[in-house]
């Protein structure tokens, strides 16, 4: 068959098929469209001010390597005034992180911007190789998960920039709003469907501008502009594949490859719902995004990238002992829950009498944490006494033998 | 599995034994741990499958399963008969959904790129 021509500039010769409406682009066309994009996102959102730092997760990954790529390339463009820095975490697994550390490095080099790395070593006395020598490898990535998280908001701090930007892409959120859809759990997906989390009253912004970005164009970015980024499995992770969201969402997409976005865009319709949660979304009619709070509790889980990728055995375990904890809770939470308005309105939607929102009668124990504080021992952003890095370094301190008080 | 041919056939049917297909084969993303840790590979491969029809993706990729593959762990690149969902093929640059997917008729001097977009972020 003859070679299709780029739907757009309808000379050069279509190399992409665009999941989301399967258009066909050149190279040039494509590289456009998805920079034209992610901008669009991130205007959309207000995501930045002039003068702002901005710290961009790094991992030496396909996502956050296009995401720095990309936000260099806008940055210049479009006059953000932002001032970009790489913020790689070292977890401390010997042989792991050294590759994608060195292409770190690189891209540093390659996007003229400076480069902070911070080990989990200086930041909680462990390194993960310590941790899987203590507990063994079941259940070690939720460690990493959790302690990777606070892990890049510490790192900023010790920067002194308020703002981090990590490379989530469509299809980390979509599994995670199937991940939460599957655990009932509406307050939590609410949480992950939104671009920006962390309240102003927390010290350290986080965002996603790549949150519309489907992983195959990421993918297809990163090798037309021939980007040098780096692709490994943790070593610790184990071949989760099968049965896990994210062969779900492949599968989806195989089928039907709209469907990441469409679960995307009902994350954030069902977040809507969810009492007290004001919603971002991009619906192009300038509205600017509001802000989440940020409980430490999303996106955990996750090794072999920094996406927080989840790992079906594990994450259910770890699901258990903070369930437990929020039970402890639940009391305080549903007289909270009677005071809470809906701020988003749906007035296609029968059953709200004259905007008095029900709770249904039959309804679940609906598991809100509206009321975030802040960890006793850390003072990390958390609704519970102790932070989860805190609880987790609880349990290990314990289990060290030589731990001196 | 091997076919052993009658031979039967009208001499006019006697054909010449087709030469091999030169082509480069390459693994990203994280695929080429599957593939002795290289991302390059020339390789030649038959003419055509075992059904006598020309070699397409699908053929290659059980080939590769068969004779590239050293690593035991196919399932982290075929999954049920099929390429498993998350790997990118790129045929000569170009998506292989705009080329046929595993129907497309390799042609000498192809260059075939399989990424994994499951690894790392
Ligand atoms: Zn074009």
């Amino acid at each position: 068959m003859p070679p299709a021509l780029c739907a757009l500039c309808k000379t050069e010769r279509a190399l992409i098929k665009r999941p989301k409406n399967h258009q066909k682009l050149c190279k040039g066309c494509f590289i456009q469209i998805f920079e034209d994009e992610v901008h669009h996102t991130i205007i959309s959102s207000n995501l930045f001010f002039p003068g702002e730092k901005v710290a961009v997760g790094a991992s030496g990954g396909k996502d956050s390597t296009v995401l720095a790529s990309v936000l260099k390339t806008l940055n210049e463009r479009h006059h953000y005034g932002v001032d970009l820095v790489l913020l790689s975490i070292d977890e401390g697994i010997k042989g792991y992180r050294d590759d994608s550390l060195e292409t770190v490095k690189r891209n540093a080099v390659q996007y003229d911007m400076p480069l902070k790395i911070v080990g989990y070593d200086e930041l909680y006395g462990w390194t993960m190789d310590q941790v899987v020598e203590t507990i063994g490898k079941k259940g070690n990535c939720t460690y990493c998960g959790v302690f990777r998280r606070q892990a890049l908001d510490r790192g900023a701090k010790i920067l002194g920039i308020k703002h981090v930007v990590t490379g989530h892409n469509a299809d980390d959120v979509a599994e995670t709003v199937l991940m939460n859809l599957l655990r009932g759990d509406l307050p939590r997906l609410s949480r992950s469907t939104s671009i920006v989390t962390g309240s102003d009253a927390s010290e350290v912004k986080r965002s996603k501008p790549l949150k519309y970005s489907y992983e195959k164009e990421i993918v297809l970015y990163a090798h037309h502009k021939k980007l040098d980024y780096f692709s490994t499995e943790c070593i610790y992770s184990p071949e989760a594949f099968r049965g896990s969201a994210r062969s779900l969402i492949k599968n989806l997409e195989k089928v039907r490859p709209s469907a990441i976005l469409d679960v995307v865009r009902s994350g954030e319709d069902m977040a809507r719902l969810v009492p007290g949660a004001t919603q971002d979304s991009c619906r192009c009619d300038g509205k600017p995004a509001s802000h989440q709070a940020a409980a430490d509790d999303d996106n955990i889980g996750g090794c072999g990238s920094a996406n927080g990728r989840t790992n079906g055995g594990e994450m259910a375990a770890m699901e258990k002992r903070l369930r437990e904890n929020e039970a402890a809770e639940a009391g305080e939470l549903e007289t909270e829950i009677t005071v809470t308005k809906i701020e988003v309105q749906r007035h296609d939607r029968p059953n709200q009498t004259n905007g008095q929102p029900k709770t249904p009668g039959t309804n679940l124990p609906v598991r809100l944490k509206q009321k975030l504080g802040t960890c006793e021992k850390c003072g990390y952003m958390s609704s519970q006494k102790l932070c989860q890095a805190c609880m987790l370094l609880e349990g290990l301190n314990k289990n060290r033998p030589e731990i001196t008080l | 599995m091997s076919t052993i041919q009658a031979a039967e056939k009208p001499p006019e049917d006697i054909e010449i034994p087709k030469p091999e297909l030169s082509i480069v084969v390459e693994f990203t993303g994280g695929l080429e741990m599957l593939f002795s840790d290289q991302r390059r590979h020339p390789l030649s491969i038959p003419v055509t499958n075992k059904e006598g029809n020309p070699l397409t993706i699908a053929d290659l990729i059980e080939h590769l399963c068969n004779h590239t593959m050293k690593d035991t762990r196919k399932e982290l690149f075929v999954l049920d008969d099929h390429l498993r969902p998350g790997i990118l093929v790129l045929i000569n640059d170009a998506d292989w959904e705009l080329e046929g997917e595993e129907a497309y008729e390799i042609q000498a001097g192809d260059n075939i790129l399989f990424v994994s977009t499951l690894h790392g972020g």
